[in-house]
C-alpha cells in the first residue's frame, strides 16, 4: 500500500471537494468525472477537541478502493490522506504517477497560500510584472 | 522544517524565466552556475526559434527559404514532435496555423517552449541533492532530489481572474503546463478552423516532461469543449480543465470509462 500525502488544509470546503470527486469516479462507465467546481457539503468530521483521526468509508473507484483519512487539530482539518490501495499493474501506476489538482473553494493569492510556483497561461514579460509569480519571486530574488 | 528557497529570475523569447532551488546547491556558487548554464540555454534556443527574430532559422523556414535540411538538427526534432501531436490531436494542434487573411504561417512555440524548457533543467538536474523548479512562462519543469524533501506545490492561475489561484497541485518530479487565453489575449486558435476555441477558459496538465505537458495543453485548449474527454484518453498525465463559465474539472488520464 502506498499513502499519498494529498495536501494539507485549513477549510472543510476543500476537503467536500475530495469527496465530491471521489464518489464521482465511482462505477465503470459512468457520467464524465464532473467535479462540482464549489461544494459547501460538510463532511461532519469538524468538531473534534483535539488532534484526532477520521478515516472516510472507503469508495470504490476506478483506481480500487480508495479512502480519505483526515487528520483533525482543534477542530480544524490539519490534514489530508489518501491511502491509495491499487498499485498492482502498471497502469495504476502510470495514473496514479501524478496527483490530481486540487480545487481551492475560497480565493487564495500567492502571498497566502503556500505555493512555491504558479503556472498559468502563456504570459509574457509584460503579463509577469501583474502574475503572481512576480509576487513570489519578489520574496527571494537574485538578480 | 522546510530547507529555504533561493530564487533566480531572468527574461528570455519574451516570457519570465524563474528558478527555485531548494538544497544544498541553492545558495552557492555551483547552483548559480548551473542556472547560468540553464538561462543560456535558453537564449540559444531563442536564436534558433524565434519568430520574432526576421533573421532566425525559424522565420527563413516558415518563408520557405531554407528547407529543414539547412537548418539545425534542433529544428527537424521539434517539426517532428508538432506533426506527432497534429495527428494525436485530430489536427487542432498544427504548427502551421492559418490566419485571418487565410496564409498559413509556421510557429513551432507550441512546441519549442517545453523542449526548451527541458533541456535548460538538464544542468540543474545535475546538483546533488538539490531540488528545482524551473519555470518560463508559467509552464515549469519540477524535480526534487531529497527523498525526505516535501513535493513542490504548483498554485494554478484562475483564467478567469489571473490575481487569483484556483486549484493547486503537488509535483516532485515531473512538468506542468497551462494553455489558455489569458494574459495574451486569444493567441490559441484551433488549427483546423482557425478560429478561438469555445466553451474553455484553461487547460492545465501535469505530465513527466514539459514536452509532453505543453503539447497536450495546446491541443486540448484548441480542442475546446472536446478538451476534457481527448485528454482523459492520454495516460500518463493529470490536470485541470477549467470551463468558460469558470467551473474546473480535474482529469487524470487513461481513465478507464465507457467513452462519454
Amino acid at each position: 500500500m502506498r499513502r499519498i500525502v494529498l495536501w494539507s488544509v485549513g477549510t472543510v470546503g476543500v476537503v467536500a471537494l475530495l469527496f465530491g470527486y471521489r464518489t464521482s469516479t465511482e462505477g465503470p462507465g459512468g457520467a464524465p468525472a464532473a467535479v462540482p467546481a464549489i461544494s459547501g457539503g460538510n463532511p461532519g468530521a469538524g468538531r473534534a477537541p483535539r488532534a484526532s483521526t477520521v478515516f472516510g468509508d472507503a469508495a470504490e473507484t476506478q483506481f480500487g478502493p480508495v479512502q480519505v483519512e483526515l487528520t483533525l487539530a482543534g477542530g480544524r482539518i490539519a490534514r489530508v490522506d489518501v491511502p491509495v490501495y491499487p498499485d498492482e499493474t502498471s497502469e495504476d501506476q502510470q495514473i496514479a504517477s501524478f496527483a490530481l489538482p486540487r480545487l481551492i473553494q475560497e480565493t487564495i493569492s500567492a502571498q497566502s497560500a503556500k505555493i512555491d510556483m504558479v503556472s498559468g497561461a502563456t504570459y509574457t514579460s509584460e503579463g509577469y510584472l501583474h502574475s503572481l509569480q512576480s509576487a513570489l519571486d519578489k520574496a527571494g530574488v537574485v538578480s | 522544517m522546510t530547507a529555504p528557497i533561493r530564487r533566480y529570475v531572468g527574461h528570455v523569447m519574451g516570457m519570465p524565466v524563474s528558478l527555485a532551488l531548494r538544497g544544498p546547491h541553492a545558495a552557492d556558487e555551483t547552483g548559480a552556475g548551473a542556472w547560468r548554464e540553464a538561462f543560456a540555454a535558453l537564449e540559444d534556443v531563442d536564436r534558433v526559434f524565434s519568430t520574432y527574430r526576421p533573421d532566425s532559422f525559424v522565420s527563413r523556414y516558415g518563408r520557405g527559404e531554407i528547407g529543414l535540411g539547412e537548418c539545425p538538427p534542433e529544428l527537424a526534432d521539434v517539426v517532428r514532435l508538432g506533426e506527432r501531436a497534429k495527428a494525436e490531436s485530430g489536427g487542432a494542434f498544427d504548427l502551421w496555423r492559418r490566419h485571418g487573411d487565410g496564409s498559413l504561417r509556421f510557429d513551432p512555440s507550441g512546441v519549442v517552449k517545453g523542449w526548451a524548457v527541458d533541456r535548460a533543467a538538464l544542468p540543474l538536474r545535475r546538483l546533488a541533492d538539490t531540488d528545482f523548479c524551473l519555470a518560463a512562462g508559467g509552464d515549469m519543469v519540477c524535480h526534487v532530489a531529497d527523498p525526505d524533501a516535501p513535493d513542490w506545490t504548483i498554485g494554478i492561475e484562475h483564467p478567469l481572474d489571473p490575481s487569483r489561484l484556483i486549484a493547486t497541485v503537488p509535483v516532485r518530479d515531473g512538468a506542468v503546463a497551462t494553455s489558455g487565453s489569458a494574459h495574451r489575449g486569444k493567441h490559441i486558435e484551433d488549427a483546423r478552423t482557425g478560429l478561438a476555441p469555445e466553451g474553455i477558459a484553461s487547460v492545465t496538465v501535469v505530465a513527466a516532461d514539459l514536452v509532453r505537458a505543453d503539447v497536450d495543453a495546446t491541443a486540448a485548449f484548441a480542442l475546446g469543449r472536446d478538451a476534457l474527454r481527448w485528454l482523459q484518453g492520454r495516460p500518463g498525465a493529470t490536470g485541470l480543465v477549467v470551463r468558460s463559465d469558470g467551473s474546473a474539472v480535474p482529469f487524470a488520464g487513461g481513465e478507464r470509462r465507457a467513452a462519454a
